[in-house]
């Protein structure tokens, strides 16, 4: 692709210049519909979101906590697709710059054929993507079909990954790593492990790329304290409350209301 | 044929090791674990024993005369797994992983359970061995299989009941990937089957591999040659890698692996993942699974629940490939109608799942030779699935 700087990098390249943290938004793509998750993402880019990620629904979300898990069902009844995710990344495409990630599980994506979704996703202005369940060992194939086709491939660190492991990731992640902050699923928690900011500074010693964490982040607070070290800060299962609280017709501007929160708290 | 799984825990192109980043870590310690365990003599003594006189190994191969009789084809030799202490060859697996685990230093053991089969021989090894048991279970089987719950709970096991999903095994596995991942550094998660990333496949085979070096053995002295034909039926399929394992280099052997087709394979839902899935991604490992055109996996049914799953063991899916074992499909009448022929004619009721595997013997064996020789495994008795069979009978209990 006749791409310049990736997105994903120049964004990052861009925050980091300014000595600002990067906000991101999970949607559940689909939850209650394709359209609304598309307006709600415009709405989360006013309201100051820096990288989108897009969840992309799977029938056993296995490190989903109980609000993904029912969101996930519910995208699934709606009949989201990977097909229809990727015509709403072009739609966003035309509306947007901001760097969109497709976050979710490997067997959808191996359905669709590794060399095929990413030529698809790059070709409707898709950044990046992460499957939960591809750690690098199994990632070959995708791997070399993202780097053909110019689309970064994220990759997880855990609590438990050891100074081989963080190594190993870091050698074939491209845009950022991400960081999860809890051994557990995803879902809000009342507060983060003490030995995040330590964990988090092992990794930039062992890795030159930008450090996202995620997991268990829900409130402006925390946001902010988590800014302190990372250079991505990672917020789902409590906007996708928010949201299918809210309802259909008001989610987009929930979603808006709910991330401009957000940024206040890393920001302030 | 090479020895599989290779280094990465492939059987050719199935298994492997699809998890999140933070399982990668305490699935090689597992790897580590288990390569010293399995060459440990102290370990292969301990094991051996308590096969022996705890589990009741071992387990005998009976001569179905009345049955080879009244089909009038090959000799049938029944391997009496139903037999194993809990009722079922799920113990076998259960006494080689709690030994693992203590070995490994967890004091907390997780398991899934479709049947509860698996779920009772988890709480007993826990109980014996003084750690505490948490089973999942699909709300869904809990309904089915009340019996195998208070069994549990009698032996000292937390029952989990999963609403999630179908509310059966497949939910019940996610449940546990779940709470093993909240609590890794205690947790010791006991796979059930032939079935999650590596090496997890490969644990359960060698340790339910003693149904087939058993039967081996005692069928060359039962009729001084090997078996024409090995049945059993596939869900995970453990009891059929055991019973299959150390046949494989028996080119002779010919293996069955008997699906679960429900309803009818055409009419409707049904657990067949080899006759009919597609191979896919799920619970760690690539195998063939049910599931549409678009990756979502679909929901699997049978009468029997521990056939109620959307996969199988990866090792399955290599063996279909290559041809060295076929997979077919039997379904839940024909289940039933095997399990009530076997109570009459031979005195044993066999589980729904070990009903499939007969279901397949009655259908093939008639056309076979009088000096042929077919080995059945009962992989379980029928006593858990009374109310089931009762209730589909028409039968008030």
């Amino acid at each position: 692709m006749a791409r310049g700087k990736k997105r994903i990098k120049r964004c990052l390249d861009k925050l980091s210049a300014e000595g600002r943290t990067a906000l991101v938004p999970f949607f559940s793509v689909g939850d209650p519909g394709i359209d609304e998750t598309h307006d709600a993402v415009l709405a989360a880019v006013d309201a100051g979101a820096d990288i989108i990620e897009l969840g992309v629904p799977f029938s056993d979300p296995m490190a989903d906590g109980p609000v993904i898990q029912a969101s996930s069902q519910r995208a699934l009844e709606a009949g989201t697709s990977l097909h229809g995710i990727l015509e709403m990344v072009a739609s966003l495409r035309a509306k947007t710059d901001v760097p969109l990630v497709l976050f979710g599980y490997y067997n959808p994506f191996f359905h669709y054929g590794e060399e095929a979704f990413a030529r698809d996703a790059a070709s409707a202005g898709a950044d990046g993507v992460l499957c939960v369940d591809l750690p690098p060992e199994e990632a070959r194939g995708m791997v070399a079909a993202c780097r053909s086709n110019g689309v970064d491939r994220i990759f997880l660190l855990a609590p438990t990954s050891d100074d081989s492991r963080i190594k190993a990731v870091s050698r074939c992640s491209t845009g950022f790593v991400y960081f999860v902050s809890v051994t557990g699923v995803t879902g809000a928690r009342s507060s983060l492990p003490t030995d995040v900011p330590a964990k988090v500074a092992r990794v930039r010693e062992l890795c030159d790329l930008p450090v996202g964490v995620g997991f268990g982040i829900s409130t402006p607070e925390q946001a902010h304290a988590v800014a302190d070290y990372a250079d991505l800060v990672i917020v789902g299962s409590a906007l996708v409350k928010t949201m299918h609280e809210a309802g259909a017709a008001r989610c987009a501007a929930e979603a808006g209301r709910f991330v401009s929160d957000l940024r206040r708290g890393i920001d302030g | 044929m090479p020895a599989l799984p290779d280094r990465h825990g492939r059987f050719g192109e199935y298994g492997g090791r699809y998890v999140s980043e933070t399982l990668v870590p305490a699935l090689e310690e597992l790897e580590q674990a288990y390569a010293s365990l399995r060459k440990d003599p102290a370990f292969k003594a301990e094991l051996k024993g308590l096969y022996r006189d705890y589990a009741n190994r071992e387990t005998p191969l009976y001569f179905a005369e009345r049955l080879s009789e009244h089909l009038g084809g090959a000799r049938v030799y029944l391997k009496r797994e139903d037999l194993c202490h809990t009722g079922a060859h799920k113990i076998n697996n259960t006494l080689g992983q709690i030994l693992l685990a203590r070995k490994m230093g967890k004091k907390r053991i997780i398991a899934e359970t479709g049947a509860g089969q698996h779920g009772v021989a988890t709480a007993t090894v826990a109980a014996l061995m003084d750690v505490d048991a948490e089973i999942y279970m699909g709300s869904e089987d809990i309904e089915r299989q009340k019996l195998n719950v208070f069994r549990m709970q009698l032996l000292g096991a937390r029952v989990h009941p999963v609403e999630s999903g179908s509310r059966t095994l497949k939910d019940a596995i996610n449940e546990c990937m779940r709470d093993w991942v909240t609590n890794i550094a205690d947790t010791y998660y006991l796979v059930g089957s032939t079935m999650g990333p590596h090496p997890y496949p490969l644990i359960v085979r060698d340790f339910q591999s003693v149904i087939g070096k058993e039967a081996r053995r005692q069928v060359l002295k039962a009729e001084g040659k090997l078996p024409d034909l090995l049945v059993a039926c596939v869900g995970g399929g453990s009891n059929a890698m055991g019973l299959f394992y150390p046949f494989i280099k028996d080119e002779s052997v010919a293996m069955t692996g008997v699906e679960a087709a429900g309803g009818g394979l055409d009419a409707g839902p049904h657990a067949a993942s080899i006759s009919r899935g597609s191979p896919g991604v799920l619970h760690g490992k690539k195998t063939y699974l049910l599931q549409d055109e678009l990756g979502q996996v679909r929901e699997a049914h049978s009468i029997a629940p521990g056939l109620d799953y959307p996969g199988v063991g990866p090792e399955h899916s290599w063996l279909h490939d290559k041809g060295r074992a076929s997979y077919v499909a039997v379904t839940d009448s024909q289940a039933l109608e095997a399990l009530q022929l076997l109570s009459r004619l031979e005195g044993i009721i066999p589980a729904l799942e070990s009903a499939h595997a007969v279901a397949h013997a009655l259908e093939v064996v008639p056309a076979m030779p009088r000096d042929a020789v077919v080995l059945v495994n009962l992989s379980g008795r029928g006593d858990k699935d009374m109310p089931a069979v009762a209730e589909y009978l028409g039968v008030e209990v």
